[in-house]
């Protein structure tokens, strides 16, 4: 019996929900939410299969490698798809009560395209696809930040986009130069034919500064907290939570598969900026006077931990990191849900004047502290696992170091979040009217918040569909020998 | 020095040169026609790579890959001069401000 391909159905299901959104704006809720169950309904069939058989790719049309192009999906590829549909999920509903109607046609067509071109990246085998993927992804959310209209989210949106054409443009003259090089542009293929030379290092600096823009490590984050903060919550949600992230996993993929040979100071140099952006984003969010923005800033600094895995080189320390991102993406979707919910509440989300939000939006407020326990990363919440295994990676490896940005960082999203719960609790000077808001959007985020909690009570499922393919190369004490040798 | 090489150090020199204009110029206009400047620096580039077997048929891939990129950035572009247009109309002024409006 012939297979389903679910590969590509996770691509051209978004797709063309996407085009149907646009072509027929009436039904566009109708569209959406199939699409988006569809969606859900491909990534748990994709999952059965590499639970089953393994590693899996798949030849576009049957052309196969040199020539066509390949689908390849393993344990990473899987985790980061299952966080997309989760998250993706969360969003769709969040936003059937956020938008109204003239907003909604424009939100449901960019969102689906989005989410294809997101999960097209996170299944692409070669480092040129990977671009076109980026590239969609990038116009997609540049677009919707800009739906929020107003000059503020303009400009952060023109921001945003110039800062991805500039990144793109560094990646693809980093793919030619590869490609002028080993003749090839499908990762595997490359992972056995590079060796380190010139070319290779300026190959790898190219990539690199593109991708690390796109994911605003320290001090490249300049782009970010204007773009997040301005676009509309359910937007923020995903920009945060997803689009980052992407650029990240490209990154990751070249540094475990194409990169491993380029020695251990480029690894250091990633690690000097994470530590800086934990500290750094942790710092101005504390500083910041509204929500939206100091969650941005949150997002800056949680970055940085992924890039902790990097000086260490381990599975174990990548696997930590990973499942960072994972707690990470579900955690701060939340919180800007719970931030967009504020907001519609009160009209305004200075932290000053939050004016008890605990007590007349209760649901909310649970959303944003559970979410909060995961970004400080206290147990049981998944955000505790990654910054554990993190922690014990560094110690593993001698380098010590590295665990104490892991500790200030947690100590200042915790003085962050509970700033905002503080004056959640407390009664503002002026009494302002209020709007209600829809009760599907506090559970949708609170679900979310929830999924994140569940990720530190669950830990040994994710931890086993790392293994799959195993992408963060052999067993563990090799892996510990390699960190010991560089 | 041969014919590919020189293609090559051109397109470097177009992919510079859009940088530095794109990081000193504040019209966004500007800064979009720099954009395009270095992506062409890096077409030039694919292009000439691809003939880096001298006297044989070029090699196709490269040449796949900048019509794609040619496809992707005249729809960035696009959509850039649609939103400077957007910010122009919002702000009276068609350049970023230096810091992030209240």
């Amino acid at each position: 019996m012939q297979q389903i391909p679910w590969e590509v159905m996770l691509i051209l299901l978004p797709l063309a929900g996407a085009m149907a959104c646009f072509l027929w704006p009436r039904r566009t809720l109708l569209f959406g939410l199939i699409s988006a169950l569809g969606v859900g309904g491909c990534v748990a069939g994709l999952g059965w299969r590499l639970l089953e058989q393994g590693a899996q790719r798949y030849a576009v049309g049957g052309w196969g490698a040199p020539l066509g192009i390949d689908l390849y999906a393993d344990g990473l590829s899987l985790l980061m798809l299952i966080i997309t549909a989760l998250v993706g999920l969360g969003v769709s509903i969040y936003s059937i009560g956020y938008f109204e109607r003239r907003q909604a046609i424009l939100f449901w067509p960019l969102w689906l395209l989005l989410w294809s071109a997101l999960n097209a990246l996170f299944l692409s085998a070669d480092i040129f696809n990977l671009y076109v993927t980026l590239e969609l992804l990038g116009l997609a959310a540049v677009a919707l930040v800009a739906l929020a209209g107003g000059a503020n989210a303009l400009t952060a949106a023109m921001r945003y986009l110039l800062v991805n054409m500039l990144a793109s443009l560094c990646y693809l003259l980093g793919v030619a130069l590869l490609y002028h090089n080993f003749g090839s542009v499908d990762i595997a293929i490359l992972a056995q034919r590079v060796e380190a030379s010139p070319a290779v290092w300026a190959a790898m600096g190219l990539m690199s500064a593109g991708l690390l823009l796109k994911s605003a490590l320290f001090p490249l984050h300049f782009w970010l907290p204007p773009a997040h903060a301005s676009a509309p919550a359910p937007v923020s949600a995903l920009l945060s939570a997803l689009v980052v992230k992407a650029s990240f996993y490209i990154l990751l993929r070249l540094w475990l598969e194409i990169f491993p040979q380029t020695g251990a100071a480029p690894g250091q140099l990633l690690g000097v900026l994470g530590a800086a952006a934990v500290l750094w984003g942790g710092i101005q969010a504390l500083r910041q006077t509204r929500l939206k923005l100091l969650i941005a800033y949150s997002t800056v600094a949680q970055l940085g931990y992924l890039f902790l895995a990097f000086p260490l080189g381990s599975s174990f320390a990548w696997k930590g990191s990973l499942y960072l991102l994972l707690s990470h993406a579900l955690a701060k979707a939340a919180m800007f849900m719970a931030a967009g919910n504020i907001l519609r509440f009160c009209g305004h989300d200075r932290i000053a004047d939050l004016d008890r939000v605990a007590q007349r939006l209760p649901v909310t407020m649970i959303a944003f502290s559970v979410a909060g326990v995961s970004i400080v990363g206290l147990p049981p919440s998944g955000g505790f696992i990654g910054k554990w295994m993190l922690l014990e990676a560094a110690l593993r490896a001698g380098q010590w170091w590295w665990v104490i940005p892991l500790i200030l960082g947690g100590l200042l999203a915790a003085a962050y979040i509970f700033k905002v719960i503080g004056y959640a609790f407390t009664q503002a000077g002026v009494l302002r009217q209020t709007n209600k808001v829809p009760m599907s959007m506090e559970w949708a985020a609170l679900a979310l918040a929830l999924a994140a909690l569940l990720l530190g009570l669950v830990a040994l499922w994710p931890l086993s569909l790392m293994e799959i393919g195993l992408p963060f190369g052999g067993s563990e004490v090799d892996a510990i020998q390699r960190a010991e040798q560089s | 020095m041969s014919a590919v090489l020189l293609y090559a150090l051109t397109g470097a020199g177009l992919f510079t040169l859009g940088l530095y204009a794109l990081i000193i110029h504040a019209h966004l206009l500007r800064k979009i026609l720099a954009i395009n400047v270095m992506g062409s620096g890096v077409f030039l580039i694919l292009v000439a790579l691809g003939g880096r077997t001298a006297g044989a048929v070029p090699d196709v891939v490269p040449h796949a890959m900048v019509i794609t990129g040619i496809v992707v950035a005249v729809s960035a572009t696009a959509l850039a001069l649609a939103l400077v247009l957007r910010v122009q109309a919002a702000t009276g002024r068609a350049e970023l401000p230096e810091e992030p409006l209240e």
